[in-house]
């Protein structure tokens, strides 16, 4: 709760930073999402009622209401994605991940999910992992970059 | 072909958040020259260049300008629309990550235009690592004394902000940015009144695509006329075009207005790969109309492309081949814009859902013709009835696939892909 109210204080307790505020938050939550205690702090702060900081969280696709993977692994299925070979990228995923689109991984890891374009159109198909994106993707790269990801997060740990 | 390169001249060839290495090669000219011009006389400039929106609503902005510079009210505020959410589009992208002080510097002259002390850029939240580049170029041109307090000496107090969006297509439309802007759900605003009048926190605001800001410090500093002449009557200076999909040389290439498509595709691009033929180009994004081969002549030209019932939209040229499926591909588009529909209002809502059910009928092999006679209808309801932009485009791609490929549509509901993509065997199953 104390970086609930560090984020909050930054932003001087300002309705119209609600979303500013929000994305923070989930950065500083580890699993992606928004607790809904913290949601309760952040509407109280701004005296704005719980149902309206919902419906503003709730509207947006990058807000999670629930805990997700530590890494949010996106597959775009856009116009120019599909036509480059996405769907091929959804299947190799779902096989190294062993899970479906919408699922996380059981050692809370990885999250698969399908997005839409985020402009990497010029290396289609291409994914998004976290903040990073990846593309030109073929079997062997795709599992390079899951591996990366595995790997890094041992050694974040020692 | 004209090489002509107005807003690509810096990219990679400098670090994109140095001040210092801006203006060496030639950034905040022509800043340091609209300062000691009056306003109108740079907005005199700005019609003069020809300019029009490069968001996709190709609004003429030396008029957008004027009409706002007009209004009395205040504060204006200063917006920049940098939530390139439009498949197929990355050529914002490009700028922000690679010459933000370009957008910068057009924001900061319409702000000595205007009077204004407030600026946004909102980007989307998708580009998370570019909004710190944009975030640090703000810092180090406040640093250099172009921006800030008494900017350049005239007394100009302008700030920009830096505001992420959080994955919302319909945020690109210039009234639900502004609401979210304000920290609300992105929903679209009864027009009028126009932004211009009442933006955000209900005063006056200009709001501009990143492309059409970036293009305002080379039309100062080398005359509107200049930048008028690289393009055609209607269409002045450079385009930036985001060629991909089926192509052999994917990318952002920067265009004179004039140039045409099948240049773009063939000379530039590389042509269709691996042997294959062209099936269609979707033009614009996912909201832009799909062409067969037969118009890939027509010129990049906003008036050239309207005649042919087109439009040039966000400069997105998406090129499929011929081991594509056009009905597939249309169900494709339509989950975009079911996934991304406000809500708002009824035919947008409802329409995208119940196209996409009927998509899926004819890619299963359920449908019927009666089907097809539905998309059609549904569509052009959708057209004239939605509430904003969004909802009146969304069917756009049914629409001209409709026009072009109405047989393959017809062999769906015969229970024939001939491209092998779409999985028949539901056929009989009703």
């Amino acid at each position: 709760m104390e970086k609930v109210r560090e984020v909050l204080s930054r932003y001087g307790n300002q309705k119209e930073s609600l979303i500013q505020i929000m994305l923070e938050l989930q950065q500083l939550s580890g699993n992606n999402y928004l607790p809904a205690e913290w949601v309760a702090a952040v509407s109280e702060a701004l005296q704005m009622p719980l149902s309206k900081v919902y419906g503003v969280i709730t509207f947006y696709a990058m807000f999670n209401t629930s805990p997700k993977g530590k890494f949010i692994v996106e597959v775009c299925k856009s116009g120019p994605c599909h036509v480059s070979g996405a769907e091929n990228v959804l299947c190799m995923l779902e096989e190294e991940l062993g899970i479906k689109a919408g699922e996380t991984t059981c050692d809370g890891i990885f999250t698969l999910q399908l997005s839409s374009c985020f402009g990497a159109c010029d290396i289609a198909p291409a994914i998004k992992v976290g903040e990073s994106v990846y593309g030109n993707l073929t079997r062997e790269k795709l599992k390079d970059i899951i591996v990366s990801y595995r790997e890094g997060l041992k050694y974040a740990k020692c | 072909m004209q090489s002509a390169k107005v807003l690509s001249a810096r990219f990679g060839a400098i670090k994109p958040d140095s001040v210092e290495e801006y203006v060496a090669a030639g950034g905040y000219e022509g800043l340091k020259k609209a300062v000691g011009m009056q306003p109108e006389d740079i907005i005199e400039e700005i019609k003069k260049a020809n300019l029009f929106g490069r968001g996709g609503a190709a609004y003429p902005t030396g008029i957008k300008w004027e009409q706002a510079y007009a209004i009395k009210k205040g504060p204006k505020y200063m917006v920049c629309n940098a939530d390139e959410g439009e498949p197929g589009t990355f050529k914002d992208k490009h700028i922000l990550a690679e010459d933000p002080l370009e957008l910068i510097e057009g924001m900061t002259i319409g702000a000595f235009i205007m009077g204004s002390n407030e600026g946004y850029i909102y980007i989307r939240g998708e580009y998370a690592a570019i909004q710190r580049t944009v975030k640090s170029a703000i810092e180090n041109a406040k640093k250099a004394g172009y921006l800030g307090e008494n900017i350049l000496g005239t007394g100009l107090d302008f700030d920009i902000k830096v505001i992420s969006g959080a994955g919302a297509y319909v945020c690109g439309e210039n009234t639900a940015l502004v609401e979210s802007i304000e920290g609300k759900t992105g929903r679209p605003r009864q027009k009028p009144p126009y932004i211009k009048n009442c933006g955000l926190y209900m005063m006056p605001t200009i709001l501009n695509n990143v492309e059409t800001y970036s293009c305002i410090p080379w039309i100062v500093k080398e005359g509107g006329d200049s930048f008028s002449s690289m393009g055609t009557e209607f269409s002045g200076g450079t385009k930036l075009m985001c060629l991909s999909g089926n192509v052999a040389n994917r990318g952002v290439y920067e265009v004179p207005f004039g140039t045409t498509l099948r240049e773009l595709i063939y000379d530039m691009g590389g042509g269709i790969p691996d042997g294959r033929k062209l099936k269609f180009v979707h033009l614009g994004g996912s909201s832009g109309a799909c062409f067969p081969e037969s118009l890939l002549d027509t010129a990049i030209c906003y008036n050239t492309l309207k005649k042919s019932g087109l439009s040039l939209g966000s400069g997105a040229v998406l090129v499929v081949d011929d081991s594509h499926c056009a009905v597939d591909y249309a169900k494709i588009v339509m989950e975009f814009f079911e996934e991304e529909s406000c809500g708002k209002c009824t035919p947008c809502r409802e329409g995208n859902q119940r196209l996409v059910e009927l998509l899926e009928r004819l890619t299963t092999g359920k449908g019927t013709l009666d089907d097809i006679e539905r998309l059609k209808s549904l569509s052009q309801t959708m057209k004239t009835t939605s509430f904003c932009g969004l909802g009146q485009s969304a069917p756009t791609a049914v629409i001209t696939l409709l026009k072009y490929f109405e047989e393959e549509f017809k062999a769906h509901a015969a229970g024939q892909c001939e491209n092998g993509k779409c999985n028949m065997h539901g056929k009989g199953a009703e």
